[in-house]
């Protein structure tokens, strides 16, 4: 028993790290229809910036400046990476986010000589707490409370604000919604100041779990709360928080087997079984086709 | 649209004459000393090939490795050849701790004219390179590539440290003797040689002795260990024998202190670094491996290299900081000796007859006396197995010998 | 008619004349000595001509899934599994197996293909020569239709996904066939974690006398001959009724319906058919690498392929092949003096002086590029242009006090720094060429440039599929 809800807790804290990477991928395809690959990565940079930023200033200071930088690259990328490419094909703008991917991975790599580099401790939040009889972070409890608030907050936020509006208006109908005089860009832009943010919020729950940081940190979570979105129907923000959990909480179960090395495959084996059955992801919406 | 055609083409072509004038540049400087052996000062240049990763995985693990034949290299810069000195030029090429990476990496060191080739900490990338070797005529001398394919079957390949037969049932014997363990945890990398290579030996050697073994494997990049750890918890496992990279030992490590795991970590030589030691530090968590060489084993080594490390910053960002010798570090100055006695004994840089004299080398180093037998293996049959002390130190331990 | 058929008798002898190109290359330093070092046997030059072969094809395939018919799909990686595991497998020598395999104890797989055939044709000499080359050439086919035969069966239920969603389904499937081949219980076939190695590789394919001296080479020609032969059926396919299907499909699939295409069945074939190049790509992988291993074929290398395509231009074979060796050779080789500090022996060293001139000519064409972007729009201001400005500016004048200073060693240069050059490289062609070094023309198009535009004008399908 004792056993059976550490593993349950395992998965729900993987599972609220991923829902909050996710948010950031189903809010900017919802919106450009745009795997964004670099997602990933951008979360990996708020944990190395992290790292960096702790060592000349005090946390209090450090953390909300993580927070900055982190949403001023992801603006950057939106504004100099997706922005010229707003016209080209789908396909140049997908491969334009693996290329930010490549760029922020290798950049990673010169800059930390590919040692891997720890995260500080960030008190309160990586202090231990004991449930059911498992020792685990505060970190980790936090999470999916965060998660939950976030969740409620957003859809606040794009159900009864302007910009939500906007927001709405331009997932729906990219063309129309710019006729209608909306400001496309600044759209775009807010959604990726939210989904950086987001990840910047993530790194610091994330990391301060799993201390060590390689360039390439990025990159499973990232996968995972990119599978976790299509899960939850790409562009449903619910939807994605779900994915992220079952996700989160399916491969700690078979991490708990004897076939430990299925762990990921059956992320994606769930994966396509629900896309079989239901081609847009759980909570997606139906694509019509247009003649 | 015509244009712009024009325009890419152009671009295109502009980008590829550019960068063959940045290659020629750069072979025109590297061929310079090589074609001729000879650089303009009139002093004759050897070259040996590093061939070591410093990004992926195993780039911690490669660095320090390196850096024990960069101190070595400071230290002997020149070498009697047939009667004449040569000054000794380290060419490195990262195989990116990647099977895929690796061949073209070798390849680098190859088309630099090399005459032998040190490396790669991490055996898969040994493996991958050594056909290109082959293929060139080189020698190779793995440092502290563990795995028997590394060697087996073929005459390019030689090493210096012993073998994962020999470490797995060291580290199965010493849970044995020390912890008098029934159940032993396995954990290692899915996919990955080296940590599924050691786990099979362990287990051998440790079910023969009549205990039971659970193995797991996570995936590549995996941050989260904590259902592996309450897993082995779970199974009251009395060891959990974890031979994985540093990267994933740190993470392990951390979260079985925050997890509050009481059974004693077994680690092979990719665990003795000091990463994993400092993510140990101020912990609760008993960790044991087994390695190549203890600080102390030769203090005059010992206080030269730490004077190199303090005295060069990068030194000491390759060495993780601070000043603690890992024993790839050791085996890595251990290999360079080795390979000036290859080149005194062949009496020239051509790689044919360096490797025709490799077989024969016998050299007495600080991690001991080398000296290879047929299949081109070091022969040794002793470990040291090291405790960290939680305070930032190694102990040593034991010293395990095994009748091969 | 007449006209078509002259391209395609020269289009055949331009490729046997750059085949020949390659088998002189690889032997011109046995021939001359003074041959520049270059073209010595060791250069990097013919890994990047094996490597930019294998990939080609790769790619090719990639394209005619994505570029031509419009699918989806990122599962290139794990048929390249399939096809570098069947061909280890099968061509791993029975005299090695047990030293292949000893982890298990030998291999379930008791026969290798050439020592099969060797029972036929002998084991030297010229006999073993040919039951060799037989061995790989059934390997390889083999690997494709293992390839081709999964991809069929994971098309069933998949290609019926739309876009996005058939992207990652395949994705999945290439990671869990990634994970079944890691398994350790099916260790006896596929070595489990193990490498595969020791079976025959290009450079077997070397001639040697009987003292065991090379005479001829053809290791980077022999994987040059498959993928030209491969890319010329590919070629066929998409120049026949089938390949015009696929374009229907890609144009629009609920107009190619009503056309009277099958849809199920033309989007299967092309899959299959991908699947299959894909497959012998990764036998060829294999012997290129020397070794055959699960943890390489990773989703990173399907985008790394997919990146390709888009670089050489979607729905372009001869762009595919021009980007991957481009690729290819930058990453490999050209950039390699990236990773390691280059300190000058004196400032007017010829590659000092290479350097300056190759530095402000990339910046002076990067900053033009953009400019030029950036006026083309319609209501551009100053302020956009200004940050390149600015940069430009800030680089060139960097270059300027290098040269003033006479300092000698380049900053910067350090291990990794290659792949951050690389990266940024890759980052101005997709942004400045969005659709590719060739769009969607071939390199004859591109060679007779005006007649053709004039006949007919691009397909506006990128345009439509962006407007979607």
């Amino acid at each position: 028993m004792e056993y059976f809800v550490s593993v349950l807790l395992s998965g729900i804290a993987v599972g609220g790290q991923y829902a909050l990477i996710a948010i950031g991928y189903t809010m900017v395809y919802g919106i450009l229809r745009l795997i964004n690959f670099a997602h990933g990565d951008v979360f990996m940079v708020a944990g190395l910036v992290g790292v960096y930023v702790s060592t000349w200033m005090p946390l209090y200071l450090a953390l909300p400046l993580v927070l900055v930088l982190t949403v001023a690259l992801g603006f950057i990328i939106e504004r100099v990476a997706y922005k010229p490419l707003r016209s080209a094909p789908r396909m140049s703008v997908m491969i334009s986010a693996i290329g930010v991917s490549y760029l922020l991975q290798n950049t990673a790599t010169y800059v930390t000589g590919g040692q891997p580099m720890s995260y500080p401790t960030i008190p309160f939040l990586s202090d231990t707490v004991t449930i059911a009889g498992t020792p685990t972070r505060w970190a980790v409890i936090l999470t999916p409370f965060l998660v939950l608030a976030l969740v409620v907050l957003l859809t606040q936020l794009i159900d009864r604000t302007k910009v939500g509006m906007a927001m709405r208006a331009v997932a729906k109908d990219f063309e129309t919604s710019q006729l209608m005089g909306i400001k496309i860009n600044s759209v775009i832009s807010a959604t990726f100041i939210i989904g950086s943010a987001l990840a910047a919020i993530g790194s610091m729950l994330y990391f301060t779990n799993y201390p060590s940081i390689t360039p390439t940190a990025g990159a499973m979570p990232g996968l995972k709360a990119f599978v976790a979105a299509v899960f939850g129907g790409i562009g449903s923000i619910p939807g994605a928080v779900i994915g992220a959990f079952i996700i989160g909480i399916c491969e700690n179960l078979v991490k708990s087997t004897q076939f430990t090395v299925f762990s990921d495959a059956i992320t994606f084996a769930l994966l396509i079984v629900i896309l079989v059955f239901k081609p847009t992801g759980l909570f997606g919406e139906k694509a019509t086709d247009k003649v | 649209m015509k244009m712009k055609r024009f325009v890419a083409l152009a671009a295109a072509a502009a980008m590829s004459v550019s960068a063959l004038a940045g290659c020629s540049s750069s072979s025109t400087a590297a061929s310079g000393s090589a074609a001729a052996g000879s650089s303009a000062s009139g002093d004759k240049v050897v070259k040996i090939g590093v061939f070591e990763p410093s990004t992926g995985d195993s780039a911690s693990g490669g660095k320090k490795e390196t850096l024990g034949m960069q101190y070595a290299n400071a230290e002997t810069p020149t070498v009697e050849i047939g009667g004449e000195t040569y000054t000794v030029e380290l060419v490195y090429a990262d195989n990116g701790s990647s099977t895929d990476k690796a061949p073209s990496a070798a390849a680098e060191l190859v088309s630099q004219g090399v005459s032998l080739v040190l490396g790669s900490y991490g055996s898969g990338v040994s493996i991958a390179g050594g056909p290109v070797f082959d293929d060139a005529g080189l020698a190779a001398v793995g440092v502290t590539c563990t795995n028997p394919n590394v060697t087996a079957g073929n005459d390019y390949y030689y090493r210096i440290c012993f073998l994962d037969p020999f470490q797995g049932t060291v580290l199965a014997n010493f849970a044995k003797d020390k912890f008098d363990a029934k159940v032993a945890y396995c954990l290692g990398e899915t996919g990955n040689e080296y940590d599924q290579g050691l786990i099979a030996y362990f287990t051998q050697a440790f079910e023969a002795a009549g205990g039971t073994v659970v193995t797991a494997s996570f995936p590549t990049n995996n941050s989260d260990f904590s259902t592996y750890l309450n897993q082995a918890k779970n199974e009251g496992a009395d060891v959990i024998f974890t031979p994985v990279s540093i990267a994933y030992a740190t993470q392990i490590i951390q979260q079985a202190a925050a997890l509050g795991i009481d059974a004693a970590f077994l680690g092979s030589d990719t665990l003795d670094d000091n990463m994993v030691l400092a993510a140990a530090e101020g912990t609760d968590v008993q960790l044991y491996v087994s390695t190549f060489y203890q600080e102390g084993g030769s203090p005059e080594f010992d206080e030269g290299v730490k004077a190199y490390i303090n005295e060069n910053a990068e030194a000491m960002t390759n060495n993780g900081g601070n000043d603690t010798i890992a024993a790839v570090t050791a085996m890595g100055y251990d290999a360079y000796y080795v390979a000036l006695e290859a080149l005194k004994a062949a009496g020239s840089t051509d790689p044919a007859a360096v490797k025709a004299a490799l077989a024969g080398v016998t050299y007495d180093g600080v991690s001991g006396h080398i000296a290879f037998d047929e299949e081109g293996d070091a022969i040794r049959d002793t470990a040291y197995i090291k405790h960290s002390t939680n305070t930032g130190a190694w102990e040593l331990e034991t010293q395990q010998t095994v009748a091969q | 008619m007449n006209k078509k058929k002259s391209v395609s008798w020269g289009a055949l002898g331009g490729i046997v004349a750059f085949l020949a190109l390659v088998i002189l290359l690889e032997n011109i330093t046995a021939l001359i000595p003074a041959a520049p070092r270059v073209l010595l046997p060791t250069s990097q030059l013919f890994t990047v001509l094996k490597k930019g072969a294998v990939y080609s094809l790769v790619v090719v395939s990639m394209n005619l899934l994505n570029g031509f018919t419009g699918l989806f799909s990122l599962g290139q990686a794990g048929f390249m599994l399939l096809g570098a595991y069947t061909y280890a497998i099968l061509t791993v020598p029975v005299a090695q197996k047990d030293t292949v395999y000893y982890l298990f104890g030998g291999s379930a797989v008791p026969f290798s293909l050439q020592d099969t055939f060797g029972l036929v044709f002998g084991t030297t000499g010229v006999g073993g020569a040919v039951s060799m080359v037989l061995g790989v050439l059934v390997a390889l086919i083999l690997g494709g239709l293992v390839a081709a035969g999964f991809a069929y069966l994971i098309g069933l239920p998949v290609l019926r996904l739309k876009s996005d969603y058939l992207a990652i389904a395949t994705l999945g499937f290439a990671e869990i066939l990634r994970a079944v081949f890691q398994w350790q219980p099916l260790g006896p076939i596929t070595n489990g974690a193990n490498m595969l190695k020791s079976f025959p590789t290009f450079s077997d394919f070397n001639i040697e006398n009987a003292s065991g001296q090379t005479v001829l080479r053809l290791s980077a020609f022999v994987p040059m001959l498959i993928a030209v032969i491969c890319i010329a059926i590919i070629v066929l396919l998409i120049n026949s009724s089938y390949g015009r299907a696929f374009k229907a499909i890609r144009e629009d699939e609920v107009a190619a319906e009503a056309m009277g295409i099958n849809l199920a069945k033309h989007k299967m074939l092309s899959f299959c058919i991908s699947s299959f190049f894909a497959g012998v790509g990764g036998g060829l992988f294999a012997m290129y690498a020397a070794n055959a291993q699960a943890k390489v074929f990773t989703s990173t290398m399907t985008y790394e392929l997919l990146l390709i395509v888009v670089i050489g231009g979607i729905g372009s074979v001869s762009g595919s092949i021009i980007a991957t060796f481009l690729y290819v050779a930058c990453s490999e080789w050209w950039l390699r003096f990236l990773d390691s500090e280059l300190v000058f022996a004196s400032p007017t060293d010829p590659g000092r002086l290479a350097f300056i001139v190759v530095f402000a000519a990339a910046v002076i064409a990067a900053a033009f590029l953009a400019i030029r972007a950036i006026r083309k729009k319609e209501g551009h201001t100053l302020t956009q242009e200004l940050p390149v400005w600015i940069a430009a500016i800030l680089l060139l004048g960097w270059l300027v006090y290098f040269v003033i200073s006479h300092s000698l060693k380049l900053p910067l240069l350090r291990n990794g720094f290659r792949m951050v050059v690389f990266s940024v490289i890759i980052m101005i062609v997709v942004l400045f060429f969005r659709r590719g070094i060739m769009g969607d023309r071939e390199l004859p198009d591109v060679l007779r440039g005006r007649r053709l535009s004039a006949r007919k004008s691009t397909p506006k399908h990128a345009e439509k599929e962006a407007l979607k």
